[in-house]
This record gives C-alpha cells, structure tokens and sequence, in this order.
C-alpha cells in the first residue's frame, strides 16, 4: 500500500475516520481526575453508588485510630513485629483479595492495605459461608447432630464427627468397645491423610507447582474410595456417631488399607522428589508466613502450625482419645514457624498417621462396633422382628432420640488444622440446648495478618495456603 | 422441651456448690475470688480430668489474667450460652490450656439479660477478638473495651441476635403451585 498511513480502515478497506476520538480522551482525563467515579458507558450520568461505597463496620480505621489491627497483627504480642510506615499514607491502596479469589480456599475475603508490593494491614473478613450450623444443631437430636457436624470442616468430616460424638459420650458417661475406637482412629488418621495431601495440592497450585495439584488430587482419592466403600459416602460420612459408628468395616479392607499405604507413601515420595530440592519451592517456602510460638498461644493456633512453629503440643500424645495412646507414632516439630516448616510437618505427620494405621490394622480387635446400650444405639434390624423390647427400644430412639442428662461438656481431638473442639450444653432431653464448636480454621484466619503484615503480596498467597483454613469451619 | 417463660420471672439459676479441688493449681485461680466455684469434668472414656471454673463478672478479667499467670497461657475458645429462662441469662466461658502443666481449664461468668456486658480480654488474649465478635454477633453480648465490637459472621445491617433463645429457627413460606399455574 502506497498511502503509509496508519488510520484503521473497516472491514470494507475504506477509511475510517475517529468521530469519537475526542471525548474518549475527554473521558480519560476525567476518569484520571477522579478515578474513584464510574460513569455510564456513553453518557455524562454516574452510577448512583459510585463514590459513595459504605462498607460499614467492615472498612479499614485509618491507622492510628485502629487498635483492632494491632491486636491482629500481633503487635499487642511481644514480638518481633514492627509496624513502622514507611511511606507517607497517600501512597497506600486498599485492595480487596476475595471473596472469589481462587486463592483464599473458599469465600474468605482479605482487605490488604498495599504500600506497592508491600502488604501494610490486612484484615480478613468471614461470614460468607454463615449457615447457622450452631443454631441448626439445637434443633436436631443427639443421633442427628453428626450429620450437621460433618458438614463444617468438610475435608475432616471424621474429626468432627468424632469431636462431636465424644462430648455427648462424655455427658452420657459411656464407654463405646475397643473395636469401634480402633476403627474410629483409623478413620480419623485416614482422614487426617487425605487432608493434608489436598493441603499439599493446593499449597503447590498456589504457589506455582501446578503438577502438584493433580498429584495431591490423586491419592486423596485412594482415601476417599476407602471412605465410600466403608461408610458409603465420599464426604460427609455421618459414620461415627454417638455409641460408636454407623457399620462395621468393609469385607477385605485390610487390603484395601495396605494398598492404600502403598498408594500414599509412594505419593510422598514423590512430591519430596518434586518438591524438596526446589528452588523456586524452596525461594517461596523458606522465612515467608513466620508465626512465633508465643503468637500461636496467644491467638489459639493450634495443630501443625503451632508445631512448625515448635510448640510440642498434640492433642493424641497430650490428651489421648479412642486409645490412640496405644499406638507408636512422632510428633513432628518445625523450627522456624514459616510456611516451609509447615510443609515439612505436614509431609511428616502423613507419615505418622500411616504408621498409625498400618499398626490399627495389624491389631483391630474383635468384637460390636457400637456401644449395645440400647439408650444409646439402634438394635439390629433382625432383633426387631423378634423381641418386644427391641422394637420399643428402636422406636423410642428413632422417635424420640438419645436422652442425655444435664450438664456442659468440653471434648476434642486432633484435626487435621489443630484443635477440634465441641462444647455441649444440656439441660435434659434429646437436642442439645448449646452446641459450640472451636473451630481450628477460625483462629487460623484470626492470625493471618500476624504472618501476611510486612510481607509481599505474592506471600500472602503462600501464608493463606500454609495456615489451610476451611471456610466451612470458620462460618460454621 | 423445658417451658419458656419470660426472662423476668425466670427462676433463679443456683452456682453448683463450690467443690473443694484437690488441684493446686486450678485451686490457686480462684484464690481470693469470692464467689468461684470449681466442678471438675472427666473427658470420655479417659480418667484425664479438666476443670471448670465458674467466676462472677466483677472478677472475670481478674481470674483469667490469673489463670494466665499461673500458666494457663495457651488460649483455645471463647463461647456464649443462652440459659433462657434461668436468672444470669448469659454465659460466656473461656477455653485455656497449660501446656507444661498439661490441663485445661474453662472459666465461665454468667451475665443478667438487662445487662449482658463482659469485660474484654483482648488485653490478655490478642485471640479473644474475633471470638468475643462472634458472642456478640450471635449471642448480643457487649464486650467494653474491645478494639472493633463489630458483626462478624452476619452482615452489618442483620436485625437481632440469632442465637438468642427468643429467636425463632427460620423458615420460608413455599407454595407448591405446580399443576396449579398455567404454564
């Protein structure tokens, strides 16, 4: 083409000539003079919400006046922390990461205070997934309670199954036989795996080692097609329950279990061959998220992350449940308290948790996989067609539920994310009139801006991945 | 189902009588509280023991802090419980942990409805903030003292205090109208 001009033609090859060029600029220049306004596309109207977002209770104090930030970030903790500006305030953004990103494992939405790069605040702010669970649970019966349960850390639904199941046993003063503890450790352990390896997969995607997601992904799910031949689900399980669990173990499970110890502890090899010698893992990991032991205590982290960060604290070994004091297995501790050590007690405890099993196999005993309290328990469906006192027994509890005396009662276990909590208040009857669960993931996300002030933005990524928090958990 | 009556004429709510504890250290909490009780709990098919310990409002931060001093320094929870219709309407109990000691202990106040306030313990626990948040946003219970008493769970214009006992379980109206809509 001999005319060298640069004028865009349409489709026809004319020339196209830019009516429009001059205001677009126009608009530009206004939309710079005020960038917080959003015009309607084409004319000299504005939203009417523009400019004038009121986040209520939710926005950011400025700094001096907010002394709620100081008490996240940790500087009411004696600490290494200084929050010393280091750029005048004008040159701060508030960004919101959330709730939709993909990184914040769910609908946790984060309000950073950018210095560029440079994470000054953050506040986290939950709810999202508020359904009212507490309050749902004062209207189900004791037997029904583990359905709810079940459903709030939705990646350890057998810990908080047992959580549950143990508080009201503890009401109730009953002991539930040897088997049904043993079966009870190892599906808490099993689960305990399958937990951390998602953990695993979504530590590796958000920080960049995509292999690793498919790989976490696929020996979870070795665990959990044990989890649906034994209870029938694949979360969710509603399988330990007040008296024991729901069914006895599969025919050949002992099989199924040592191959799935094979399955797993080949997986971790491989992703410590993926993953230990790499660098950019290793440049990602390594001093980024620190949390103290002191800050840990302070904030109610509890589980791996107060491990990695060296409290020698678990739940198992300090206040052992369902006999798993029985069993031989470590406690892996971290040093540094940052988003590596964390890794590396995670990878250790999948270990440990399947040194459990392997010995829950070797020496499960024999005998009912429920408690036979018939206050407590269903009779078997064959007893029904031939006692009296059967059929009464599964009518009134099927009818009326488990009655349990009065009184509160405090009883947890080791999750996978820490203290797995359930406080129960009764006062007689077949529904509990206060359940409160302590939420592990809920003292995680309190504590985020304790790891995630000071650091940059890409970190904040890798210290929300470390702390794996559930929002199913923290909004119960 | 117990019968709801009014808070007002509520029957008084009796402190379990102060159980003499042979635990020196949880006995040393309450030292010099008037009014404390402690009742001690066994967990579930274990002989390990923990303690609760039921203190007056006026000296909640008090018995906490000296909880905290005597090693209690790890902090667990934080909850509110509605005893509707008994007198003090509202508990709020703490969840602490000794982790040389190796035992745990939960203190409790309870507060009347006309005046449901708890000191807060953010000055003692940083953790208790967003925890002593969710008491309020549920439960209704004002924390003096606390940095940023706001809703946390619910959204910011939420109506009531959705734990509360006088708070009915929700429901929504459906109308089945297949069959009876033109379609």
């Amino acid at each position: 083409m001999t005319d060298a001009t640069d004028r865009p033609t349409d489709v026809n090859g004319d020339e196209h000539v830019d009516e429009t060029s001059e205001t677009i600029v126009k608009t530009v220049e206004e939309t710079r003079r005020d960038a917080h306004d959003i015009w309607v596309s084409g004319t000299e109207e504005r939203y009417p919400f523009a400019g004038s977002t009121d986040e209520g209770a939710q926005e950011m104090l400025p700094e001096g006046d907010d002394p709620a930030a100081s008490i996240q970030q940790g500087v009411s903790v004696d600490d290494d922390y200084t929050s010393e500006p280091r750029n005048d305030s004008e040159e701060r953004q508030i960004i919101n990461m959330g709730p939709q990103h993909p990184s914040t494992h769910g609908v946790l939405r984060l309000h950073l205070e950018l210095e560029g790069e440079t994470v000054r605040r953050v506040k986290p702010i939950i709810g999202y997934l508020h359904t009212g669970m507490e309050k749902t649970a004062e209207t189900l019966t004791y037997a029904q309670g583990s359905t709810n349960v079940t459903r709030m850390d939705y990646l350890a639904p057998f810990h908080n199954e047992l959580a549950f199941s143990l508080t009201v046993e503890q009401l109730l003063g009953l002991e539930v036989p040897d088997r049904a503890s043993a079966i009870r450790v190892l599906m808490t352990e099993l689960n305990r795996v399958s937990s951390h390896l998602l953990w695993a997969a979504t530590q590796g995607m958000d920080i960049g080692a995509l292999s690793m997601m498919i790989y976490g992904w696929r020996e979870r799910e070795v665990c959990l097609d044990f989890f649906e031949k034994t209870t029938g689900l694949r979360m969710n399980h509603n399988y330990i329950r007040p008296g024991g669990v729901a069914a006895d173990l599969p025919d050949g499970w002992e099989d199924d279990v040592a191959d799935l110890i094979v399955a797993v502890s080949g997986g971790l090899d491989e992703y410590e061959e993926l993953l230990n010698e790499n660098p950019i893992f290793l440049d990602r990991t390594m001093g980024v998220g620190v949390i103290t032991p002191q800050e840990c205590k302070q904030f109610g982290v509890t589980g791996p992350m107060a491990r990695a960060s060296g409290i020698p604290w678990d739940l198992r070994k300090s206040n052992p449940y369902c006999g798993i004091e029985q069993y031989e297995f470590d406690v892996p501790l971290g040093l540094h308290g940052d988003v590596h050590d964390r890794y590396t007690v995670r990878m250790a405890e999948m270990r440990e948790s399947l040194k459990i099993v392997e010995q829950v196999t070797a020496s499960m005993p024999r005998g009912d996989y429920r408690s036979e309290d018939r206050k407590v328990t269903p009779p078997p469906r064959k007893r029904i067609d031939e006692s009296m006192e059967a059929l009464i027994h599964h009518f009134k509890l099927f009818t009326e539920g488990i009655k349990v005396p009065e009184g509160t009662a405090y009883q947890s276990v080791e999750g996978p994310r820490g203290e797995v909590g359930c406080v129960i208040v009764s006062k007689g009857g077949a529904k509990p009139w206060r359940m409160h669960w302590r939420a592990p993931s809920f003292a995680a996300v309190q504590a985020l801006p304790v790891m995630m002030t000071d650091s940059l933005v890409a970190d904040v990524v890798a210290s929300l991945a470390s702390a794996d928090p559930v929002l199913g958990d923290v909004d119960r | 189902m117990t019968e709801m009556t009014e808070p007002d004429g509520a029957a008084a709510h009796v402190e379990g009588v102060a159980n003499v504890t042979d635990n020196e250290l949880v006995a040393s909490i309450v030292d010099g509280i008037e009014g404390a009780s402690v009742t001690e709990h066994r967990y579930a098919s274990s002989e390990t023991i923990y303690h609760m310990v039921a203190v007056p409002v006026d000296s909640w931060v008090a018995a906490v802090s000296a909880a905290k001093e005597r090693g209690f320094d790890s902090y667990v929870d934080l909850y509110a419980v509605d005893h509707f219709a008994q007198a003090p309407r509202f508990e709020v109990g703490i969840n602490l942990i000794s982790m040389e000691a190796n035992q745990r202990v939960l203190l409790t106040t309870r507060v009347p409805y006309d005046a449901p306030s708890v000191p807060t313990l953010t000055d003692v626990f940083a953790g208790a903030n967003f925890y002593e948040r969710e008491a309020f946003d549920l439960f209704g219970i004002d924390f003096p003292g606390h940095p940023d008493l706001t809703r946390i769970l619910l959204p910011d214009d939420w109506e009531g205090h959705p734990l509360r006992k006088d708070t009915s379980v929700g429901s929504i109206p459906v109308q089945f109208k297949a069959g009876s809509v033109d379609l």
